[in-house]
């Protein structure tokens, strides 16, 4: 720091950032490329000027200072250019001249990166590892009376059901009489969780959309994707490939207008109607797609005007009430696609859940309930919604589930779990453990985007700017310089593994349990964890 | 891994035809238990085929107890058998004071009742009674009902058998279940013991349930009275059987469909592949995931073996037109029908019900795949 330079309070050393790079002046061929790549410009071109101190042995010489300059990589410490740590500098480094470390303690850039009165907004996840999930052990293996099935070898029928069961007797009733049976669709438990396209980029979407055909077509496995608020490409909504597809409809109401007018072309009917209502990651807060990612394209798809911001309202305003917005929507919805498609509401996961999910055991229409935990992703939204509020999936999964079986409707409205499943990277082990809690399947955003596109985002804070549209995989940008970064069909076909590879797994739990023939939905007594308080809370075994 | 028997025969028998099959597949027990379900019974209860027979183990006290109960509700004592035995149990037997099989008399104003109302009311009774009996320890209730007599004791069957004297005229009966326990899962409570019994429907199992909770969790959440103890995840077996007739108003195929449904692909090609495939999402809850054999009885005294969707228990089926025995071991089989064309004998797999029916003339047997016979 020049000795003439002004101290403010938000001045910072790079010690007080969260993330300092760490550079090797021997190694650097000044290549240029990691300053060209930062996505938020922590690095330029540095100019440094050093001193030498030239002495000889001979006293007669006295030493002398030597001045020369050398060129390297200088971090920026403004608080709007600190590093996040994605290290996309040290992915293009010819050399391996460059990484950026974490700090060894809490940073001071989170007392100053509210310039302008804004506080921080980010992408990505909440930043704490750990959870309740990883800690959920499967112990009822099948040892006395059984011979253990076999992951490898035995059939195994591990679908799930989104949409309203009717109750055997009616069912039947229904069937001699000819009366209206709800629609059912008969998936796989682990759903993509809503992604907008927007939030998401272009080659990131049909990635995707490829890896979910592929799975369905060639795989027979019933994988479906929920689109997340931003509308849908018109050509697929006309394609066939729209029955893997699950229309999310969220307070913004984009493109909804684009899918209204495609019904009539319809050949197929999508997969399910999911509405909106909270997000686990940002409870109380509505979508948001900020303006840098609202190119003509996304414009053209949500049917707004480009480069504005797309703040979805934090409640569907044209509607009074909740009880009222879930009856009318699912509703509107249901007869929209002529009571031939399940709809369902999703909502952030809420010590109020109950109160819905009473609401939706009187509403024949209600196809499920989708419940969003505090461990869940999303593109944009407030630091302090993101690190603050929610409500952890595992006990509200369990409190609805249980309270279905107080009312014996626990086959009837279908529970599916959201927030954080996988987010340390046990997918498989978390989804069977939701499952065995109640939830009839999950939903994972986040662990797709890592597991299929190399998303950098973890628990530390690193990335974390999918906000901004600068994501330096291109995984939630709208810039074609940065989203051409993303192969497609390599996206695609990390899907397929992803999915393969969570299918064995599920199988190498639930066969020890003796479990293969239908989805082990409740088995709580397969379920164990070694902290009392979870335990009681949780109904299950407490071992240690 | 229990071991079960079950034969049904024009010709009465002794319930030890029974123990003895048991006693030759002892391999597979551990002598830690065993019941016995008899129906159509011979002897003294042939001319009291309605009156309804009430089957358990008392103590002094509760004896009174139940004579008080009785009495109060309206039942006279119509019959009973006296089961004396001697002063000392042997080893791994527990000492009682009564074992009870007593048939009664229906109270007066119960006799304009419409036979469902009377099953109600007989149900209520018994678990009326168990109610009684956990609260106080003095009565162990096994069945109230017309025509049906259980009884179960902890031990080896054969020394239980001799104990209690069972080869005796008295109970001599056309149907017979027995089942020798393999105590593995659960403290020796007679309510885990095998066979099952609920409103004239019975089953025993071998085997693991391993899908016992959430199922147990659906029964419980019927709303009812019925389906309630669970002392043995085999329970749920006979409770299924019971809600597939009575509250479905469904046969013994499609008893099969319930609790093994086919996989998919097998659905779709299945000539009643969407009443089925309707079934299937909306008993999900019932399904069970094996290992398991179920043998059971139904109230028109049709005796039926299912086997689990990967048939991983044994169970054979054999006998001659006039007796039909199922068992788990083809030497069980050979000891109660030693007689028989052997090349009949028959060994359901994991898409076959089988079902000797009331005139015991032949084994019927239906596979999963077939049409179903329901009323369309």
């Amino acid at each position: 720091m020049l000795p003439d330079r002004p101290i403010v309070p938000s001045t910072l050393s790079v010690k007080d950032l969260p993330w300092q790079i760490s550079w090797s002046k021997d190694k650097c061929t000044l290549c240029g490329k990691c300053t060209a790549v930062c996505p938020v410009h922590a690095i330029e071109l540095g100019v440094f000027r050093k001193r030498i101190v030239r002495t000889s042995l001979d006293p007669k010489d006295p030493p002398v200072n030597q001045y020369d300059v050398y060129h390297g990589i200088r971090q920026k410490t403004d608080p709007a250019y600190a590093c996040v740590g994605c290290a996309t500098c040290t992915m293009v480094c010819p050399n391996d001249a460059i990484t950026p470390l974490h700090g060894d303690e809490a940073d001071k850039l989170r007392f100053h990166i509210d310039r302008g009165g804004q506080p921080r907004r980010r992408g990505g996840r909440r930043n704490i590892a750990g959870g309740v999930l990883d800690r959920i052990k499967f112990l009822r293996i099948s040892m006395l009376t059984d011979p253990a099935l076999d992951a490898g070898r035995h059939e195994f029928e591990l679908k799930t059901l989104l949409g309203r069961i009717l109750p055997p007797e009616e069912n039947l009733k229904f069937i001699r009489e000819n009366g209206w049976i709800p629609p059912v669709r008969e998936i796989y438990p682990l759903i993509i969780g809503g992604m907008s396209f927007g939030a998401l980029s272009p080659n990131m979407w049909e990635g995707l959309q490829m890896g979910v055909a592929y799975l369905n077509e060639e795989l027979g496995m019933p994988v479906r994707i929920s689109t997340g608020e931003g509308g849908c490409p018109p050509r697929l909504l006309r394609s066939r490939f729209l029955k893997y597809v699950i229309l999310q409809i969220a307070s913004g109401y984009f493109g909804w207008d684009e899918i209204i007018h495609a019904i009539p072309e319809m050949t197929e009917d999508p997969c399910a109607i999911e509405i909106k209502y909270g997000q686990g990651a940002k409870p109380g807060d509505g979508g948001l797609l900020m303006w840098h990612k609202v190119n003509k394209l996304i414009a053209a798809i949500r049917g707004v005007p480009a480069g504005v911001s797309l703040p979805s309202p934090p409640t569907h305003q044209t509607k009074y009430s909740i009880e009222e917005s879930v009856a009318k929507m699912i509703q509107s919805m249901s007869m929209a696609w002529g009571f031939r498609v399940p709809v369902y509401p999703k909502i952030s996961a809420t010590s109020t859940a109950l109160a819905v999910l009473n609401n939706l055991t009187r509403n024949p229409f209600a196809a499920g309930l989708s419940i969003d935990g505090e461990d869940g992703g999303t593109g944009a939204a407030y630091n302090v919604s993101m690190n603050h509020m929610g409500h952890p999936i595992a006990t509200n999964i369990r409190d609805c589930y249980l309270n279905l079986v107080q009312v014996g409707m626990q086959n009837e409205i279908p529970l599916f779990a959201g927030g954080g499943v996988g987010k340390n990277g046990n997918l498989a082990a978390n989804a069977a453990a939701l499952i065995m809690l109640g939830a009839s399947g999950v939903q994972t955003g986040k662990y797709v985007m890592q597991a299929a596109a190399g998303c950098l985002g973890s628990e530390s804070d690193r990335c974390n700017i999918c906000n901004i549209g600068a994501c330096p995989k291109g995984i939630t940008s709208q810039d074609p310089r940065l989203y051409r970064r993303l192969d497609v069909e390599k996206v695609a076909e990390r899907v397929v593994d992803m999915f393969l590879g969570f299918d064995i797994e599920l199988k190498k739990i639930v066969a020890p349990l003796g479990r293969s023939t239908s989805l082990p939905i409740g088995m709580s007594d397969a379920l164990g964890i070694g902290d009392h308080h979870a335990a009681e809370r949780l109904s299950i075994k407490y071992v240690v | 891994m229990c071991r079960l028997f079950a034969i049904t025969s024009e010709q009465p028998q002794s319930p030890m035809v029974a123990i003895r099959a048991m006693d030759v597949m002892r391999e597979g027990h551990d002598g830690s238990g065993v019941g016995l379900f008899l129906r159509d019974l011979a002897g003294p209860f042939e001319d009291m085929k309605d009156a309804p027979i009430l089957s358990g183990i008392f103590t002094e006290k509760g004896l009174k107890r139940l004579d008080m109960f009785m009495m109060d509700v309206g039942f006279m004592t119509k019959y009973k058998i006296t089961i004396k035995v001697p002063k000392t149990p042997p080893p791994g037997v527990p000492k009682r004071d009564v074992y009870l099989i007593r048939a009664y008399e229906y109270p007066e104003e119960w006799e304009d009742f419409s036979q469902a109302e009377l099953y109600r009311r007989l149900l209520d009774i018994r678990l009326q009674l168990r109610k009684m009996g956990e609260e106080e320890d003095d009565m162990i209730v096994f069945s109230f009902w017309p025509d049906v007599i259980m009884i179960k004791e902890i031990g080896d069957p054969y020394t239980v058998a001799e104990y209690l004297n069972l080869d005796r005229n008295e109970l001599m009966a056309r149907v017979i279940m027995a089942q020798g326990r393999q105590n593995t899962n659960y403290a020796i409570n007679l309510y885990a013991c095998h066979p099952f019994f609920i409103q004239g429907y019975s089953t025993m199992t071998n085997g693991e349930n391993t899908a016992f909770i959430p199922i147990r969790e659906y029964l419980l959440s019927r709303g009812f009275p019925g389906y309630s103890g669970y002392q043995s995840d085999s329970e749920v077996f006979t409770h299924i059987l019971h809600y597939t007739f009575t509250q479905l108003g469904l046969d013994i195929e499609s008893y099969k469909h319930i609790i093994t449904p086919l996989k998919d692909e097998d659905l779709d090609r299945h000539a009643d592949a969407q009443t089925l495939k309707y079934l299937k999402q909306s008993c999900r809850q019932l399904i069970i995931d094996g290992p398991n054999c179920v043998i059971g009885c139904l109230p028109d005294h049709s005796l039926f073996m299912v086997q689990d969707r990967k048939k991983l228990r044994p169970g054979v089926v054999g006998g001659r037109p006039g007796k039909y025995a199922f068992s788990s071991e083809i030497c069980g089989l050979d000891a109660a029908i030693p007689d028989r064309d052997k090349s009949t004998d028959f060994q359901p797999m994991h898409l076959d019900t089988v079902l000797v029916g009331p005139n015991r003339q032949e084994i019927k047997r239906c596979c999963q795949t077939d049409p179903l016979s329901l009323p369309h």
